[in-house]
């Protein structure tokens, strides 16, 4: 087991160089120059700017660059921005933000999806079951740009508007509160699929000859359930779960925009428009480490879950 | 010759109890193509202690007939509209689900073909056995596992007290069986269903688990129902068999019997394409064309356009099933004949 997790960590080294190397070069191809936005309207001292063009190194050749933001990377450095910030600073708080979203929306991800997906399969072939079907279709054909300024609408504006002051309509100056809303939009396309994929995984386990025997051996409805197909149905929700962690990860950027909050998603939309390099590189290398390791994590549940699959 | 013998070896007493009897059961399948009659006025009984060969090919409705004396057809496209199931006098379908599952596991346990796929592949076998005691005797864990062991040595798994602990895929397929049977005897059921229990498995292995349910059967004076396409698994285990055909019964006798003289067009055919040494060099002779689709049943009798006693009448006539001893009947109309032709 040991071994295996070691083996996984290295082979996500090349996977971290190929996404850095390909992320570097897009920003490296983007038209604007970071000295002449960070000058603004203003002219800049012509000595200035070539001080500040030799201290990043932007006169240097591509692979250079590349090769000194790589060496920065392993030391712990993920480099500075024109203005003079640390990335590491930048994105320090930021992360925090990004990670409790994605968390928040994880986490109603897996009680309403799995929870409409039981209740589907369960009532499988009737209305209900059609009914959850034809929402979450609903659900996955909106956009959650859409839904984002609905919910800020209906729940931020009316409900409070009502007397009923649950979900702030952006930022997050009422604490923990301020996730609620933008977790549920960002959550919402996932809980749609996640609904849908419980419910074919029940449905298909409730067939399986072990759940006969269950049957067989008298056992109560919902020990036959809750137990011996609920243990197994749940194997392939955990894979899109972990996966979808890092999913959820990446599209905060939208949600953050509309809810205001300061993550890295947000951070990512400001810093392509002022040609911040080191910092767009930076959000890119953080989600694909997040990527890595909860894909990771998954491998590692999966294992504990189905005892017929053993790491060497 | 053969009434004399009947009695002799059935020994069972004209008008006393029958631990179950299945009577004019129907079971219909709704498919895309239409319903399909999976069976079709079954009857048979079957007393303590007996074992009984239920014989038959894929699709003749022996597997669903079992499944039906265990309330295995709870779905919404199986219906069952005509007969009794009788446990003791009880109809089966009669009960409320609850009533039902008191009887179900406890008083008749089944043992399933694969038995791989008949576990639940994510718990340790310790565990889907004392499951039965923890559930229907409310004992504690610890008692649970002890008594999963004794099961697990009383099925001759060695080392039990440490493979307790293994899952299914960990265990060979006759060790997996031995489990499914330690898992259906832990309660001490008045009957086991046996449905093909050794058909997944090798040859000399099926010998082995036969021989662990005989045994089984012999120190606990259980009744089995015993399902099986293999006439031979039948002889050496079974006290009467029942040969179905298309959803029917059509020959119902003390196994000694059949194998003396079949009375059934079809159970001849049976028996005559059993391998035997002394036709070795010769063609095995087999059944002629091939079973009936379920969705289109023949008229009269539906084993008539394989027969080769075939009349007119078979065409359009369903055969009764006819009394032709004191615990044996036929549903064939030429039965005569074809008990004078296996004499011959």
């Amino acid at each position: 087991m040991g071994r295996y997790i070691i083996r996984r960590l290295v082979q996500a080294i090349p996977v971290l160089l190929g996404a850095t190397l390909l992320v570097y070069a897009v920003v490296f191809a983007l038209p604007g120059d970071p000295v002449e936005v960070l000058a603004g309207d203003k002219r800049m001292d012509p000595h200035i700017t070539a001080v500040l063009r030799e201290r990043y190194h932007l006169d240097d050749p591509f692979l250079l660059q590349y090769w000194h933001y790589l060496t920065g990377l392993f030391h712990g450095d993920l480099g500075v921005t024109v203005s003079g910030g640390s990335v590491s600073d930048i994105l320090a708080g930021r992360f925090q933000v990004t990670a409790n979203l994605a968390m928040t929306a994880l986490v109603m991800e897996a009680v309403a999806g799995v929870g409409l997906g039981l209740y589907a399969a369960l009532r499988h072939g009737r209305a209900q079951d059609s009914l959850v079907l034809a929402a979450t279709l609903v659900l996955i054909s909106i956009p959650p740009l859409v839904t984002g300024f609905v919910l800020q609408l209906l729940l931020g504006v009316r409900l409070k508007q009502a007397g009923i002051d649950l979900f702030p309509v952006a930022g997050l100056a009422e604490g923990w509160r301020g996730y609620l809303l933008p977790g549920l939009v960002l959550a919402g396309t996932s809980i749609a699929y996640l609904t849908r994929l419980t419910r074919t995984s029940l449905v298909e386990t409730l067939r399986a000859d072990y759940i006969r025997t269950a049957i067989a051996k008298g056992l109560p409805r919902r020990r036959v359930v809750g137990r011996h197909a609920l243990r197994n149905a749940l194997i392939p929700l955990v894979t899109y779960l972990g996966a979808d962690f890092g999913t959820l990860m990446g599209g905060a950027v939208i949600t953050e925009t509309v809810f205001n909050l300061p993550g890295i998603g947000q951070q990512l939309f400001t810093s392509v428009s002022l040609r911040e390099q080191p910092v767009v590189v930076g959000v890119v290398t953080l989600l694909v480490l997040v990527y890595v390791l909860a894909n990771l994590v998954v491998d590692l549940l999966y294992a504990v879950l189905d005892p017929r699959i053993r790491y060497e | 010759m053969w009434r004399s013998s009947t009695a002799e070896r059935d020994g069972r007493v004209p008008g006393g109890e029958a631990l179950l009897t299945v009577d004019g059961l129907r079971v219909e399948f709704a498919t895309r193509q239409g319903v399909v009659r999976a069976v079709n006025g079954v009857s048979y009984r079957i007393d303590p202690g007996e074992t009984l060969a239920v014989l038959g090919e894929s699709g003749s409705g022996k597997s669903v007939t079992a499944h039906a004396i265990m309330g295995l057809l709870d779905t919404p496209t199986v219906r069952v509209p005509a007969g009794e199931i009788r446990f003791h006098g009880t109809d089966l379908l009669g009960l409320r689900e609850d009533d039902r599952a008191r009887i179900r596991g406890r008083r008749i346990a089944m043992v399933f073909q694969d038995a791989l796929s008949a576990l639940n592949p994510v718990f340790t076998v310790g565990a889907q056995i004392g499951e039965m005691f923890r559930v229907h005797e409310g004992l504690s864990r610890r008692e649970a596992e002890r008594r999963a062991v004794e099961l697990m040595d009383r099925v001759r798994i060695p080392a039990a007290a440490q493979r307790m602990y293994d899952y299914p895929h960990q265990f060979s397929g006759g060790m997996r069986q031995r489990i499914m049977i330690a898992m259906a005897i832990a309660l001490g059921p008045e009957l086991l269903i046996a449905d093909e229990p050794t058909t997944a498995l090798d040859v000399t292995v099926q010998a082995q688990i036969m021989d662990l349910l005989a045994e089984l059967r012999r120190e606990s004076g259980m009744a089995m129902i015993l399902i099986t396409h293999d006439l031979g698994v039948v002889a050496d285990s079974a006290d009467r068999i029942v040969v179905m055909y298309g959803g029917r019964v059509v020959e119902s006798a003390p196994v000694h019997e059949v194998y003396q003289a079949p009375a059934h067009p079809y159970t001849r055919g049976l028996l005559e394409s059993i391998p035997r040494l002394a036709r070795k060099g010769r063609a095995l002779p087999a059944i002629e064309g091939t079973p009936p689709d379920p969705l289109a049943m023949p008229t009269g009798c539906s084993f008539h356009p394989r027969c080769s006693y075939r009349q007119d009448n078979c065409v359009t006539d369903a055969p009764p099933r006819y009394r032709i001893g004191p615990t044996r009947d036929s549903a064939c109309h030429y039965w005569r004949e074809v008990l004078d032709g296996s004499h011959g």
